[in-house]
């Protein structure tokens, strides 16, 4: 692959500003729903882990 | 059957199996999906470069309305047969939904605007997905606004039952009325109109999409059954 044909492509034939920001904002946007599925049960299964352990602290007693 | 599946612990266990295999599957498919949308297929002979943007445009779209089928499909099997399984698989669903559908509408303008000359136009099919990006806010605004959750669950589900009436009219608006949108080239009588090199990166992306969807399903559901689990904790706590 040269220069030119590297440019050419991120040129995307003059429509670079449509095409580039439609796949970016895609990405971005399937990457964050996942970050945010993944730390609301990683979050939910934090307050069950303490929850049991308080539970079993105050059986004890 | 159904009961069988639908046990939340069995659905824990079955879930934690199934889900490095829809990881994995997910970022296959959108790797070559996207390989080809970019590098392995033409640009169009009437849209040039443009054309690219329909790999990531249209099967957000499909998605947008899939999504909004499952949620409807599942809040009514939880208002019939009160399966609370369902009702959490409706709520996980909304989430995703949404995301397809801004992302349809953001890729769509961003489409729009080199071929029509304009980000916007209040056509049938335009307005019509918008309306369906509404209803998936409202979904999950009335399911939070209720301090009893299965009140809320139950509000959200009519909703969604109601709101299904937009589903065909989004999917025949192009038919019905006299848009600026182009009606489809896959799914039509006498096979797709759309040469295959164009289909295999369209449906690579569109398949990507679904086994995206069923990833992040299955992650918030494990969320919504732990979360359930911490408030049924708390309010026993709460009642000593």
């Amino acid at each position: 692959m040269t220069v030119d044909t590297i440019t050419s492509f991120l040129h995307m034939g003059g429509h670079a500003a449509y095409v580039w920001p439609s796949f970016v904002i895609t990405v971005v946007v399937l990457a964050a729903l996942f970050v945010h599925s993944l730390s609301f049960l990683r979050a939910g299964e934090a307050a069950l882990k303490g929850l049991k352990a308080e539970d079993e602290a105050s059986d004890e007693t | 059957m159904l009961h069988r599946f639908a046990n939340p612990t069995r659905f824990l266990r079955l879930s934690a199996a199934l889900l490095p295999w829809t990881a994995g599957l997910t970022l296959v498919l959108l790797i070559a999906g996207l390989y080809l949308a970019l590098f392995g297929s033409p640009a169009d002979y009437q849209q040039g470069e443009t054309v690219r943007i329909m790999y990531v445009h249209v099967p957000a779209a499909w998605m947008a309305l899939f999504c909004y089928s499952c949620m409807a499909g599942a809040s009514a099997v939880g208002l019939i047969w009160k399966h609370p399984l369902a009702d959490m698989a409706a709520k996980a669903t909304a989430p995703i939904g949404a995301c397809f559908t801004f992302l349809a509408l953001v890729t769509g303008s961003l489409w729009g605007k080199p071929m029509w000359g304009a980000w916007w136009v209040w056509d049938a099919r335009l307005t019509s997905v918008l309306i369906l990006f509404f209803l998936y806010l409202g979904y999950m605004a009335l399911h939070n606004a209720f301090d009893d959750p299965t009140r809320g669950a139950r509000s959200a589900a009519v909703l969604a039952l109601v709101g299904f009436v937009n589903v065909p009219i989004i999917k025949f608006s192009v038919d019905w009325w006299n848009t600026l949108h182009q009606p489809s080239s896959v799914v039509k009588m006498g096979g797709p109109a759309i040469h295959p090199s164009m289909l295999t990166p369209l449906l690579l992306m569109g398949l990507a999409y679904t086994t995206y969807y069923v990833w992040v399903l299955l992650l918030r559901l494990r969320g919504e059954i732990v979360a359930g689990k911490v408030r049924a904790i708390r309010l026993r706590q709460a009642h000593g």
